[in-house]
């Protein structure tokens, strides 16, 4: 929108109707799409009369199992939005590496490829790394709920937000348009006058506060509220990723805070932290956002290596290999994981003793990755494997992930980046970890714990339809890639001169992508299925894979209250143990349970602080200080109210637990 | 290396590569020196991680296939999850690869540093000692690229030449984004920053034209900020020069500025002389004739900044163009100089 | 783990699963969740002071801190800051005591010094741009005022909490809910203060004498 002069009004500050896009025909399509959609939706749900069950059941739930769903929930809307703008992006290179100028101009490409990273990497993986986290960890740990269930639900709708900014920015106004780390100057003020970077800064740091309180929330909740009996060195593999990587969190998300903040005060105070002149130094913003940027990548795959170490346990019906060994493995990557941040801009001009520092320090990060996947094979080894979909998107991530470690240790090594670096041969290579670690962990993770969450088991046909065609699609889509990059091809150019060879490869990279999409159909489809068959694949044990974690103790779904008497750990793997040496489930003596009630504070402080961000956006300088300020009393306001538990009687307990028994009884 | 260019040739994990044996795979197939020693690095690294990554592939799927809930004949021993045996040979094994990658590693750093001057033509052929590298000042300005020819006196943009087998050195800046300079064929990219000189040495020892583009976003015409290499034989080149140097079109300071604002697709242009200042005062953001120069600005900052008078911007930063006689500008003359003087003073003391 | 110790085993050798004789209360986590929060915090500062280490000495041709700074004014801030401290914990003893009155009393004096601090700082940020060194004026200005205001922005915030606490002090006294907030604001301001030591010297001190 640069091209018009910039008014600004009182009431709208920079938005008027020249912000929207109603001269181009894709986005006003899409709008009509969506517009319609969302009609529907809310017809739907007002016909249903099913607003006041979403506002009391979900919205403003505490339970930490809900509030996990709709993390997840979230991130699967955000991957076919993420998943969009990657199809725009292989129409567009296939097109225009026939030497045509395709349909994308660059105004647009470049809001795409940067909407299709920021989406992806904070509104897809982390609210499945988070959602995946909030469901299991308690569970797993044997606790009733987080330590801050106010909190968590507060954090939800905080990232909500941030979701909520970043898809209005396709309607109103532009999105950035500088790739997803939006190194100044291109960022500045003076090269990016529009509002799309400042969708960009808000949009992360309204979600970021989300991710970071939620970071703390997980941490206190491993540290305090394990079951009795269970020892750090008794913890399941998931919740020892999750400890490291809420560790992440709350060490790096802050520094991105810092960084993003100092970009916009560049943006709106003409403060010079990373212009050009009068000492401002852009590459100080590099070294700050990959200070966060790398880390991050770790918070990613650490919950995703736990998913993996759970599944492969259970379905090789065998226990851990070398648990020990993983636990270490786990804690020296998120060590290491801080000194390796200047592997992303070697080609900067550092010297070359330091280039060789962080290049090594990168390979050392291998090691503890290779020893996993050694554990992961060992524990494979000598036992029963069952390759049910879990397994398969395990088997599915060794192989895929064992090549994207590979290509990313040769680009460790510096003069190796020098050719390699801004290449496809990045994209395809981090694509290689991110879809084969992340996505395929997370994907994994999903199938595993659905039965948990509500009862009935995911249809296994429309499963392996989905990983298969995940499998195969990603192959095509991103080997490709790794050739494009040897052929010298940059990563981000919406225009090419024509060559025929470009062509092919694209064109197969865009077959790829058709697979993947029909992978993510089949995913859909079985939900879909599968609650439509949801009797045929009731599951009433609660344990439907023989797990050896506690979670798997419980009713699926969960009671409210999880465990209505406390467990006690003697052994990793507590629920096998339990198993092996004869337990049987208490039958009377329940008590009340103490239990948080429901609030609506979170979404209300989420939403003013959302509309304040808006206000920035737009300089509409009277919601930005009035949504501060609403934010703020309603924060107090809400300190005020210190009545926020109640107890569940112990009769509820008692008959919530003899269904169960039914349960159980017709099931034997 | 040999052995592992065959490896990574029979087991490639490109499959594609195959099929597309005809097309042009610059970074396998390079011109210069120093993208073919980058191309052996990348060969001997993947080479090295074969060595673990194969194995683990194939005890992947042996593992899968024999230990699968059918084969009831395979040895089933659910206990079985420590071994220190193990432990040892998967945790020594990444090390040992990792201790041999991180020796390969910091050599080839070391050797390849950009900066380093370049100290042989070729594999074969060791550098004369009196050879002189060609100097070539990039400035990536929105949205093109302008070279300059220092020892030439001469200026082009969006099309560069070299003589093969020559060393050439290039001192490489920029103006507003930053972008990457990348030659493929010839070396790897280092990033052009505004206010920043970077270095890049190189040769080209095979004649031809190689694309050069940037690597890194710079904004809207960055899609088409490509430029051509030509690696001409001597007399090419000299030719190329005298071609170049024929026109009437000269590159001063008022030009530059002309040619610094956004523009894309830019056709190719020479410039048959140039202001020999000009990549020194871009890289020192002072081509406006009323702007005092960065290096300046720095040298009044470590003497302890330019004290209250500084206050006032436009007083500090427009005193003027700083030449050899002025070094600071017109601020040698203004309150300004009277602090920095009654500094130089203070530390001499 | 807990303050009351599980049995794993019953009386007869048998492992015990399920705690079915008691209740299991895990400890409250306000205490870490706020501490872990704060450390995050410390690491926004961090990225500041990072930033400031960097910038401080870009001048930009411009003034320098110790053309700017007026340390016997900083002195007293930083007096006000600390005192502030001290009457925090004279307010956190009669919290201990369950004397609602006095405890509010201290605290009320507590933002009183707090409030100072801030005036004297918008005083010294208002006399700098007035003066026309303002945050754009240079690297060093930006990162200056970036990593103070940062703080005078988290003392401001410290002092609306301790406004909402006098009243929620004033209404429900001293009960564990009140406590365990009264000790959260205790970590956040003595956590201020340290900042500000770190602030005081590296920033005005070594700017000014160094």
């Amino acid at each position: 929108m640069s091209s018009i002069p910039e008014t600004t009004t009182f009431l709208f500050g920079r938005l008027s109707l020249d912000s929207l896009p109603l001269h181009e025909p894709v986005v006003v399509a899409t709008f009509c799409g969506v517009a319609l959609g969302g009609i529907v939706l809310v017809a739907a749900l007002t016909y249903f009369r099913l607003w006041g069950y979403l506002w009391n059941e979900w919205f403003t739930s505490i339970d930490h199992k809900k509030i996990g769903i709709m993390y997840i929930i979230l991130a699967i809307i955000m991957l076919f939005r993420g998943f969009a703008d990657a199809v725009m992006m292989r129409i567009q290179q296939v097109w225009a590496s026939t030497g045509a100028e395709g349909y994308l101009n660059s105004h647009h490409y470049d809001q795409v490829y940067t909407a299709h990273g920021v989406i992806m990497i904070f509104f897809v993986a982390m609210p499945l790394v988070t959602g995946l986290m909030n469901f299991v960890v308690p569970l797993q740990i044997g606790a009733r709920d987080v330590a801050f269930p106010f909190l968590n639900n507060f954090s939800f709708w905080m990232t909500a937000g941030g979701v909520v900014l970043t898809m209005i920015s396709l309607f109103v106004g532009e999105f950035a348009r500088t790739g997803w780390l939006a190194y100044p100057p291109l960022s500045g003020i003076e090269y990016s006058p529009g509002v799309g970077v400042d969708y960009y800064i808000w949009g992360l740091q309204v979600a970021g506060v989300g991710t970071l309180l939620s970071g703390v929330n997980l941490l206190v909740t491993i540290v305090k509220m394990r079951a009795p009996g269970m020892t750090l060195m008794k913890m399941p593999v998931f919740t020892w990723t999750a400890l490291c990587t809420n560790i992440l969190i709350v060490a790096v998300f802050p520094v991105l805070t810092a960084t993003l903040a100092l970009l916009a005060l560049d943006r709106y105070a003409g403060t010079n932290f990373f212009t050009s002149d009068l000492g401002g130094n852009p590459m100080m913003y590099v070294n700050l956002i990959w200070i966060w940027g790398h880390p991050e990548v770790y918070i990613l795959i650490l919950p995703a290596f736990g998913v993996f170490s759970e599944i492969v346990a259970t379905f090789s019906r065998k226990r851990l290999f070398g648990y020990v060994t993983m636990v270490w493995a786990t804690a020296v990557i998120t060590l290491l994981s801080y000194l390796v941040w200047l592997h992303h801009f070697f080609t900067m001009g550092s010297g070359a003793s330091v280039n060789t520092f962080f290049g090594i320090t990168t390979m050392i990060i291998s090691v503890p990755t290779g020893v996993k996947i050694f554990n992961w094979l060992f524990t494979m080894y000598k036992g029963r494997i069952k390759f049910d979909v879990p397994m398969l998107w395990t088997m599915g991530f060794l192989i895929t992930f064992t090549i994207g470690g590979m290509t990313g240790v040769l680009m460790s090594v510096p003069p190796a980046d020098f050719v390699l670096h801004n290449s496809l041969f990045l994209i395809a290579h981090f694509h290689n970890v991110i879809i084969g670690g992340v996505v395929f962990g997370m994907l994994a993770g999903i199938v595993y714990w659905f039965p948990k969450a509500f009862g009935y088991r995911l249809d296994p046909f429309w499963g392996k339809m989905s990983f298969w065609f995940w499998f195969i699609g990603f192959y095509f889509a991103f080997m490709p890639l790794y050739v494009l990059g040897l052929m010298g091809v940059t990563r981000r150019l919406s225009q090419f001169e024509a060559d025929s060879t470009l062509t092919v490869l694209f064109g197969v990279a865009a077959f790829g992508v058709v697979l993947i999409a029909i992978g993510i159909g089949c995913f859909v489809l079985q939900l879909i299925v599968s609650y439509l068959k949801r009797d045929q694949l009731r599951d009433e044990t609660g344990d439907p894979w023989n797990g050896r974690t506690l979670e798997w103790s419980t009713s699926s779904p969960p009671p409210d209250y999880n465990f209505a008497f406390t467990p006690v750990v003697h052994d990793l793997d507590a629920w096998w143990d339990m198993k092996t040496r004869g337990y049987k489930r208490p039958l009377a003596g329940f008590r009340p349970i103490h239990m948080p009630k429901n609030t609506g504070a979170g979404i209300i402080l989420a939403g003013l602080s959302t509309a304040c961000a808006f206000g920035l956006i737009w300089h509409m300088w009277w919601l930005a200080i009035g949504g501060l300020a609403a934010t703020i009393a309603a924060a107090i306001v809400h300190t005020f109210n210190y009545n926020r538990d109640y107890y569940i009687p112990a009769e509820t307990v008692a008959s919530t637990e003899e269904a169960r028994t039914e349960a159980l009884a017709k099931q034997a | 290396m040999l052995i592992s260019s065959r490896i990574l040739t029979r087991l490639s994990i490109l499959p594609l590569l195959a099929m597309l044996g005809g097309c042009d795979i610059v970074l396998l197939n390079p011109a210069g020196d120093i993208a073919l020693q980058q191309r052996n690095l990348i060969y001997t690294a993947v080479g090295l991680m074969l060595l673990i990554v194969v194995p683990v592939l194939i005890m992947t799927l042996v593992i899968a296939w024999k230990y699968r809930e059918g084969n009831s004949k395979a040895e089933y021993d659910p206990d079985f999850h420590h071994s220190t045996k193990i432990e040892i040979v998967v945790w020594g094994a990444p090390i040992a690869i990792i201790l041999a990658l991180g020796t390969v590693t910091w050599i080839a750093t070391h050797k390849l540093d950009p900066k380093q001057p370049l100290t042989r033509i070729d594999a074969a052929t060791p550098l004369p000692a009196d050879v002189k590298p060609l100097e070539i000042e990039v400035v990536a300005l929105d949205w093109k690229w302008l070279f300059l020819y220092p020892q030439q006196g001469f200026a082009t943009v969006n099309e560069v030449a070299a003589p093969v087998n020559v060393p050439i050195r290039f001192k490489i800046t920029g103006t507003t984004a930053m972008n990457s300079f990348f030659v493929p064929a010839l070396a790897g990219q280092i990033y052009a920053m505004p206010g920043m000189q970077s270095e890049l040495n190189a040769i080209v020892n095979r004649e031809g034209v190689f694309k050069g583009m940037s690597a890194n976003v710079s904004g809207a015409g960055f899609s088409h900020m490509n430029f051509k290499f030509h690696g001409l034989s001597q007399q090419g080149f000299e030719e190329w020069v005298a071609k170049a140097k024929a026109g009437t079109d000269t590159l001063d300071r008022a030009k530059f500025l002309e040619l610094a604002k956004p523009t894309e697709k830019e056709p190719v242009r020479t410039f048959a002389s140039a202001d020999p200042a000009l990549f020194d005062a871009v890289v020192n953001r002072c081509v406006e004739e009323d702007k005092i120069c960065m290096r300046d600005i720095m040298h009044i900052d470590m003497l302890g900044g330019g004290g209250k008078a500084g206050i006032d911007k436009e007083q500090a930063l427009r005193m003027g163009l700083c030449t050899p006689s002025a070094p600071y500008g017109s601020a040698f003359y203004s309150p300004i100089r009277e602090d920095v003087t009654k500094n130089e003073e203070k530390q001499a003391g | 783990m807990a303050n009351h110790a599980p049995s794993f085993t019953t009386p007869g050798g048998e492992p015990v699963f399920m705690m079915t004789d008691k209740d299991h209360h895990p400890e409250n986590g306000t205490s870490l969740g706020f501490w872990i929060y704060l450390m995050s915090d410390c690491l926004i500062f961090a990225s500041l002071f990072a930033t400031y280490a960097v910038l401080g000495k870009s001048y930009a041709a411009g003034p320098a801190p110790k053309d700017l700074f007026d340390l016997e004014l900083v002195a007293v801030n930083t007096a006000m800051l600390l005192f502030s401290s001290i009457t925090y914990g004279f307010a956190m003893l009669e919290a201990y005591k369950k004397n609602v009155g006095r405890t509010i009393i201290w605290l009320g004096i507590t933002g009183l010094f707090g409030a100072s601090f801030i005036g004297i700082e918008l005083y010294e940020f208002h006399h700098l741009i007035a003066e026309g060194a303002g945050p754009q004026r240079s690297a060093f200005l930006s990162a200056f005022f970036a990593l103070v205001g940062t703080h005078g922005l988290h003392v401001t915030v410290g002092l609306i909490w301790l406004v909402t606490l006098m009243v929620q002090v004033g209404k429900n006294g001293v009960g564990p809910a009140n406590m365990r907030r009264l000790s959260c604001l205790s970590m956040f301001w003595h956590f201020l203060d340290v900042i500000w030591i770190g602030v005081f010297s590296f920033v005005y001190l070594m700017g000014v004498i160094g």
